[in-house]
């Protein structure tokens, strides 16, 4: 086994603000093997973007990462001299509109970024820009150079930014839900583009997204995060034909395709400053056991690569 | 350059800008043109208030003075206050309104309170107020004038900042290691630029305007300064007999004014793709 191309360990995020200590993340642990696609799933407000954010290095003012690690290729990129090793990591942001500054020609703002971080003379830079938006089917490739973003559509600034988050031949491509700001047509096509970019190139993914759907097409393990703590992990059929977490099955039989009548999960995600004690989704839980709300349940290994952080995950649900 | 072939494109904006061109030009040769450059300050009683002839085309003032040649002489004046007061008022609305774009909390909030308190203060007012505090003339009407301008500037550029701080590309500026100053000037002001464009265009024919009421009221330029409000204020008691005496000072006025507003309207919808499209 080669070393992992990412691997998180024990990582928490904490952010002073005005409404005292908010533990965004604790304890979280991924891994994303060379190679593969991990998906990371929740709901809003669980810390996904955090976890993006924290191994982008974008944490916004205020946060701090008290304990863990990032491993990328071996290297932690928390510490002050692994964070240059980030050059190798290609982001594919969820909001197309404003991740490119608007006064600028995107071409130039992509040069940019590859003028930093990769090898290469400007010509080669160019060259090998034209050849990133052939590959994302763009169209107009030579011309696209010399557009401003607001000159292209939705659809086409997301292959913009693939583009760019394949300029500077990345190890891992990290993707905050790319598709959830386009209609369903666009959708399916840059998840099919991106699929096959991934498999050609031989890159590792990780992807965040809410939608299980988008999650089952296009990666080979998922990691379920609840209230900033990962709830379950493991190979995505097997995860979601057979959810073991009480959390994870709730949430699947929420699923408008799957369920036979809507259920939903009584309760809302805990705010990030009143995060309960023990099992966070204890409150909300149908099967909760007195110990719950004592300590945080430790992740149970399931084999197969699965695990999940729950004593009861045999129990029934009611 | 896209957004200058729009603006030509647009003919009442051209226009506008023809205008605008017209007097930077009669400005800057205004001794040369002006068929009588002395006429700024001497006077010639024996020919007052002689109606438009060939010798005098816009006739001459009550101390027999060409009335072309002040409305010459009059354009650098104007022109001089338009700018000065603009820049002055951009220079002090445009770093507060980035520095309370970026930052959160109570220096936000104070400086776009007061920002607000200066919005509500009448222009002329102040301009008044502070020419009796003062001596009156230009110079205070000028500090008014600024004074009562900068929180246009600080407003646009504080939406602006305010949308883009959140903005990704920002967000990875910040995690590369650029320093707020540099994110500011470099990369989110260029974003707010035409909107500043636009609000100090209109803001040159605004502040024309209001100078030529100040010195209407007595509270702008002094006599015997070339201005075109005090030329306005001296004929009024000429009136109706010396028709051409606020006739001319007043049409140059109108004229200027009309310029800067229509080459203001044309550069917001040259930069703004929104409007730009619903108009075509």
């Amino acid at each position: 086994m080669s070393t992992p191309v990412l691997q998180v360990d024990g990582l928490a995020v904490h952010l002073r603000g005005e409404g005292g200590l908010a533990r965004i993340l604790d304890d979280v642990a991924l891994t994303v093997p060379r190679g593969g696609t991990l998906g990371v799933v929740g709901e809003s407000g669980c810390g996904k973007s955090t976890l993006l954010r924290a191994i982008l290095g974008i944490l916004p003012r205020g946060a701090e990462t008290p304990s863990g690690a990032i491993l990328f290729e071996g290297r932690d990129i928390l510490s002050d001299d692994g964070a240059s090793a980030r050059g190798r990591i290609g982001f594919v942001p969820q909001d197309p509109y404003l991740s490119l500054n608007p006064v600028f020609r995107a071409g130039d703002q992509i040069l940019e970024i590859m003028r930093r971080h990769a090898p290469g003379s400007r010509r080669d830079h160019r060259d090998r820009l034209i050849e990133l938006f052939r590959a994302v089917q763009l169209p107009d490739p030579e011309g696209a150079l010399r557009k401003y973003p607001h000159q292209f559509s939705g659809g086409q600034r997301q292959r913009l930014l693939i583009a760019a988050a394949l300029s500077c031949d990345p190890a891992l491509v990290v993707a905050d839900e790319p598709t959830t700001a386009l209609d369903v047509t666009t959708q399916r096509e840059i998840l099919a583009l991106l699929r096959a970019l991934v498999a050609d190139r031989g890159l590792s993914l990780l992807f965040v997204t809410h939608d299980f759907g988008v999650l089952a097409a296009i990666c080979a393990d998922v990691a379920v995060l609840y209230a900033g703590r990962v709830a379950e992990a493991g190979p995505t059929r097997a995860v979601l034909d057979a959810p073991r977490h009480p959390y994870t099955r709730m949430l699947l039989a929420c699923h408008p395709d799957r369920a036979t009548d809507l259920a939903g999960i009584p309760g809302t995600v805990p705010a990030a400053t009143a995060q309960p004690q023990g099992c966070r989704f204890h409150p909300r839980c149908p099967i909760v056991q007195p110990g719950c709300a004592a300590q945080a349940p430790p992740m149970v290994a399931l084999g197969a690569g699965r695990g999940v952080a729950c004593p009861w995950h045999e129990v029934a649900l009611a | 350059m896209t957004a200058l072939r729009l603006l030509l494109r647009d003919r009442v904006a051209a226009f506008g800008g023809l205008i605008v061109l017209f007097a930077l030009v009669v400005a800057i040769f205004a001794p040369w043109i002006a068929p009588y450059p002395d006429d700024a300050f001497e006077s010639h009683i024996m020919q007052r208030l002689r109606p438009p002839s060939a010798e005098f085309p816009f006739g001459t003032d009550n101390l027999g003075r060409d009335i072309l040649s002040r409305v010459i002489l009059g354009t650098r004046n104007a022109l001089l206050v338009a700018v000065a007061v603009v820049v002055a008022a951009m220079a002090i609305g445009v770093p507060i309104g980035l520095a309370a774009g970026w930052r959160e909390g109570w220096l936000s909030e104070t400086l776009m309170r007061v920002t607000d308190v200066f919005l509500a203060v009448p222009q002329l007012i102040l301009a008044l107020a502070l020419g009796q505090l003062i001596a009156p003339g230009i110079g205070a009407a000028m500090v008014a004038l600024a004074l009562t301008y900068w929180p246009f500037f600080a407003r646009t550029v504080f939406a602006e900042t305010r949308r883009l701080r959140s903005a990704l590309f920002v967000d990875a500026l910040a995690g590369i290691g650029a320093s707020p100053t540099r994110i500011l000037l470099l990369h989110v002001l260029p974003n707010a630029a035409p909107a500043v464009l636009v609000r100090a265009t209109i803001g040159m024919g605004f502040t024309i305007l209001t100078a030529a009421i100040l010195g209407f009221l007595g509270v702008g330029a002094a006599p015997p300064s070339p201005d075109w409000g005090l030329a306005v204020s001296e004929a009024r008691q000429h009136l109706p007999e010396a028709w051409w005496f606020p006739t001319f000072p007043g049409l140059a006025i109108l004229l200027l004014v009309l310029g800067f507003n229509l080459l203001g309207d044309g550069l917001r919808d040259a930069a703004d793709p929104r409007l730009r499209r619903s108009r075509r």
